[in-house]
């Protein structure tokens, strides 16, 4: 159980969707998740950074055998995670929690929270009927709820308040491994902090691995190990959190880390030009090229791979990795 | 402030079936400037600008005052607030996908604003569409006129929103969240696209977010609300290095730092009061630090800290330390 | 879109034979229409005389195939009470029935839509109440009760108008404003829903703030978006002027289809019954085929969004 051991390998993820365009349109297939590879240590937490339909959220339910992939493995404490639906992976499923963005929606509405911490309990028959009480309250204090808001349903709790209840929820179970989907995007700026101080806390105590999902890189910074930013299925750069925002490599990374407003930055920044694009029209070569300030001509019709760099982190640019002279980008040279 | 505003707002109070929303709001927007106006969900900054456009549903009770030029706009003729919206203030909202209509053509909700505020139709009205769709960004505008708001991206929607806001030359935009619907980089474009647009057509810009960060980088002016009420007004330079009062310090503690050592952040503990629970002294008091009896007892009153710095703290004054968090 | 029609086209020539043969066996379990029509006392011999004659002899699937190929040419049967073509009985009756629906129809539409357009505008007002009052009573009223009050009042009490039969204009007014009146609560009902829907969307507020008038907002903005639902609605009701009017045309002696069809099924007029139910599962799907393809003319977004399919 040593802090930074491998906990979940996954290797080659594949998840598409079939997407029917119009009324009378034919069916498309698009690539949610095309080849991701990622490992969670043990007491670490892992961001996932991209923005939306880059498939960081399908990264984490394939993580969680939720959905199951098309190809590739995900592998927990060395075996690989059994189909969804059976015993065995209900059972791991006990060790393996995720925690939704929207905590209204995670909860029922209809049961006092205690009574929801102490299900995961029941289901998974963990402790005696009667320690379970204690293991609720127990839980309660932990997220930094009072032992009688217990009693309270989701509705009179504030939207801080219900994330912690979600949170003690997961805990439950003492689990080994937290997916934690954009935990802190539905919550307020003061709360959020909140949360998030809640989170590294908690993973202080209690040792589990995390995925940090999340399109925040502000956020990613503060409570991960490592980041890993998405860009259309694939994983683009992984490293250090403050190698990546000090130094990032990709060209989408860079544009990632000029867009985040933060006071006292000054001067003018790179916008990234372009809307994110459609995973059902994936562009050829590398998928970022059409926005991509440096893209040169092998750019277009050659995907990078990503590989590792001397200093550990891992890029998948052309340009970055030295293979490929820095262009203009497609639009100024078609200009 | 030496030139006269251009909008002044003064102990503007809104109520919904009897629970306080807006708590006497006092804000004046000078021509051309830019003002942030921060706070959480629930504090007011959106309700102040529906308010002061009558765009409020009937059951909102509203007091005080918002005038433009002189003209009060609180209670004011139907006529007179249709001049006024779209003319010389314009509004944007969060979620730009439903803020268009979704049967309608982009282009004819661009020419609609055009006819009411400039009288321009047909050919005329479908030319200056175009320019404006050039102007905002959106490439290939003559085909956009003919899109749907489904067949564009969220970011091109936003684009087509501030091109309608555009469209009667307006003095003020007032932009709603604009940017918190929208993915990272989008946001960016937007942002920047405000900026090179009040500088290009001399407007000004108020601007409404949860998010310090996106008004420090936008605005040259920021007002922090909170329960109701603005709690304090500087600079921006200012307000990020000598805060006063402890909700926005605690506001600027909350953001991660994107460099330096992690540390845990300031959480400010607790969560809003409920406006059916207010309590009887600063809305603050409960979750803060600097508490003393005083606070409970009345509501502070607005003071000077500094030129163009004013907080409604007891203790701003004298702990106007710099915010622990302050940016070099 | 010619895929898109070819599929719809498809599905409601299905929808259309899954009827017939619906009908058909229903109708032969539901007791033997050659005693039923001899009566009781006729003699055995002439019973099964009646039998071969009408090919009720055979077996049921032969029957049935019979049956189907012969709609398929175009021969719909003939009654087995006077030995006239069904259709023709049928299309006889046609006339008296839309002269009660067609006027019905227009009576829900012109006071339903503009009715529940008025109450969302107003919602909560006095006004919105009472026509919600009205609405919820229209439409939980059964139409024969309302029938019937209306003949108590306006025929037996007050004597101003007749209580049946089809002799003159004048007889047509109560069964038609008995029609009437429900489905003009359901369309006022559902006009107010889709307006409240449509006025709480974020683009109604987008329009105020661009300065538009609000007579205008309604007009331009709310109406085209709340004609969507509506639409459906008013479909079905076009699509039942032909099978509405059954039980008002028994309340009212009404000589239409409606009464023809309730005829025909005390006296087991197996081809009248069965020409009847082929001709309201046309009408039904010719009008759900015809609100499909305004949907497409309303909603830009149906003509072309990316829908998401499973995977």
């Amino acid at each position: 159980m040593r802090v930074g051991a491998e906990l979940l390998k996954a290797e080659g993820l594949v998840r598409r969707y079939a997407m029917r365009r119009g009324m009378f349109g034919r069916s498309v297939e698009l690539r949610a998740v095309d080849g991701v590879s990622l490992t969670i240590e043990r007491g670490r937490t892992l961001g996932l950074v991209g923005e939306s339909g880059c498939g960081k959220s399908t990264t984490g339910r394939l993580v969680l055998g939720m959905e199951t992939p098309d190809a590739g493995s995900v592998a927990f404490d060395g075996r690989p995670v059994p189909p969804p639906g059976t015993a065995a992976w209900r059972a791991l499923r006990a060790r393996m929690q995720m925690v939704f963005q929207d905590p209204l929606g995670a909860l029922d509405r209809r049961l006092p929270i205690g009574v929801q911490v102490a299900e995961p309990l029941d289901i998974h028959g963990i402790g005696a009927r009667s320690e379970r009480a204690a293991r609720v309250e127990s839980l309660l204090l932990a997220v930094g709820l009072r032992a009688d808001q217990g009693a309270r349903y989701p509705h009179e709790l504030s939207g801080g308040q219900r994330q912690r209840a979600v949170l003690a929820r997961a805990l439950a179970t003492d689990p080994a491994l937290l997916v934690c989907d954009e935990p802190i995007s539905a919550l307020d700026v003061s709360i959020q902090a909140q949360v998030m101080n809640l989170l590294v806390d908690l993973q202080e105590r209690f040792g589990m691995g995390m995925l940090f999902v999340s399109h925040d890189l502000r956020a990613v910074r503060q409570v991960s190990h490592r980041v890993a930013v998405m860009y259309l299925g694939r994983i683009v750069e992984e490293g250090e959190p403050d190698a990546v925002l000090q130094d990032p490599a990709h060209p989408y990374a860079r544009a990632l880390v000029a867009a985040i407003p933060h006071p006292g930055r000054s001067g003018r920044r790179t916008v990234l030009q372009g809307d994110p694009p459609n995973p059902a029209d994936r562009p050829s070569g590398c998928a970022f090229h059409p926005r991509c300030p440096v893209a040169s001509a092998r750019c277009t019709q050659d995907a990078p791979t990503l590989k590792r760099r001397p200093d550990g982190r891992m890029i998948a640019c052309h340009v970055a990795q030295g293979d490929a002279a820095p262009g203009r980008g497609v639009l100024a040279e078609a200009a | 402030m030496t030139t006269a505003p251009l909008v002044a707002i003064s102990g503007l109070t809104v109520a919904f079936d009897g629970q306080p929303a807006l708590r006497g709001i006092d804000l004046a927007v000078a021509p051309g400037e830019a003002v942030g106006l921060v706070g959480e969900s629930g504090c007011g900054k959106s309700v102040t600008w529906l308010a002061a456009l009558g765009l409020l549903p009937p059951r909102a009770r509203i007091g005080g005052s918002a005038r433009i030029d002189g003209t009060e706009l609180i209670g004011a003729s139907a006529a007179t607030l249709d001049r006024v919206r779209g003319g010389r203030v314009a509004m944007i909202f969060q979620d730009p996908a439903s803020s268009l209509n979704p049967v309608h053509r982009i282009g004819r909700q661009i020419a609609e604003a055009l006819m009411l505020h400039r009288g321009m139709a047909g050919r005329a009205a479908r030319e200056e569409a175009r320019r404006l769709l050039d102007q905002v960004g959106i490439p290939d505008a003559t085909r956009r006129l003919d899109a749907y708001p489904h067949e564009l991206s969220g970011g091109q929607n936003q684009r087509v929103m501030i091109a309608i806001a555009l469209a009667g030359r307006p003095e003020l935009l007032v932009a709603d969240e604009p940017t918190t619907a929208l993915d990272v980089t989008i946001q960016a474009q937007i942002l920047d696209l405000l900026q090179q647009l009040r500088r290009d057509t001399g407007m000004a810009l108020v601007l409404i977010s949860h998010d310090l960060g996106v008004v420090a980088d936008t605005c040259e002016r920021v007002c922090v609300m909170y329960a109701g009420r603005i709690v304090e007004e500087a600079p921006t330079d200012r307000l990020f290095a000598h805060a006063a009062h402890p909700y926005t310090r605690g506001l600027i503690g909350a953001l991660p730092p994107i460099d330096g050592p992690r540390r845990p952040l300031l959480a400010i503990p607790g969560g809003v009061p409920e406006p059916w629970a207010m309590p009887p002294g600063c809305a603050f008091a409960p979750r803060c630090a600097q508490r003393v009896p005083a606070c409970d007892a009345c509501l502070p009153a607005d003071a000077a800290v500094a030129d163009g710095h004013r907080a409604a703290c007891l203790r701003a004054v004298t702990a106007s330390i710099p915010a622990e968090h302050a940016v070099a | 879109m010619l895929r898109f029609l070819a599929f719809r086209l498809a599905r409601a020539a299905l929808t259309i034979a899954m009827v017939v043969t619906f009908a058909f066996i229903v109708l032969r379990m539901s007791g033997d229409p050659a005693q039923i029509i001899m009566g009781a006392d006729a003699p055995p011999e002439a019973v099964d005389a009646f039998r071969t004659a009408w090919g009720l002899d055979r077996p049921l699937w032969e029957q049935y195939f019979h049956y189907f190929g012969a709609i398929l040419s175009g021969d719909l049967g003939r009654s087995m009470r006077d030995g006239r073509d069904a259709i023709v009985l049928v299309a006889e009756r046609i006339p008296a029935t839309l002269a009660l629906t067609i006027p019905a129809l227009l009576i829900k539409v012109g006071i339903g839509v503009p009715a529940g357009i008025y109450a969302a505008l107003h919602r909560n007002s006095l006004a919105d109440r009472i026509v919600m009052v009205i609405a919820v009573a229209g439409f939980t009223v059964p139409s024969f009760v309302l029938g019937l009050i209306l003949v108590l009042v306006f025929a037996v009490q007050l004597g101003w108008l007749p209580s049946g039969g089809q002799e003159s204009w004048r007889h047509a007014i109560l069964p038609i404003i008995t029609l009437g009146v429900g489905g003009a609560a359901v369309l006022a009902r559902f006009t107010r829903s889709a307006m409240l829907e449509v006025l709480g969307q974020p683009f109604i507020r987008t329009a105020s703030a661009k300065g538009v008038p609000w007579r205008m907002v309604v007009t331009n903005h709310a109406l085209p978006n709340a004609a969507i639902p509506t639409v459906t609605i008013i479909g079905f009701m076009v699509g039942s002027l032909i099978a509405g009017a059954v039980v008002v045309e028994s309340v009212f002696s009404w000589p239409g289809v409606g009464r023809l069809l309730v005829v025909a099924v005390s006296n087991r007029d197996l081809a009248v019954v069965q020409c009847i139910l082929l001709l309201v599962a046309c009408t039904m799907v010719v009008a759900n085929l015809v609100v499909d393809l305004l949907y497409g003319l309303l909603d830009p977004r149906l003509r072309s969004a990316p829908r998401q399919a499973t995977a």
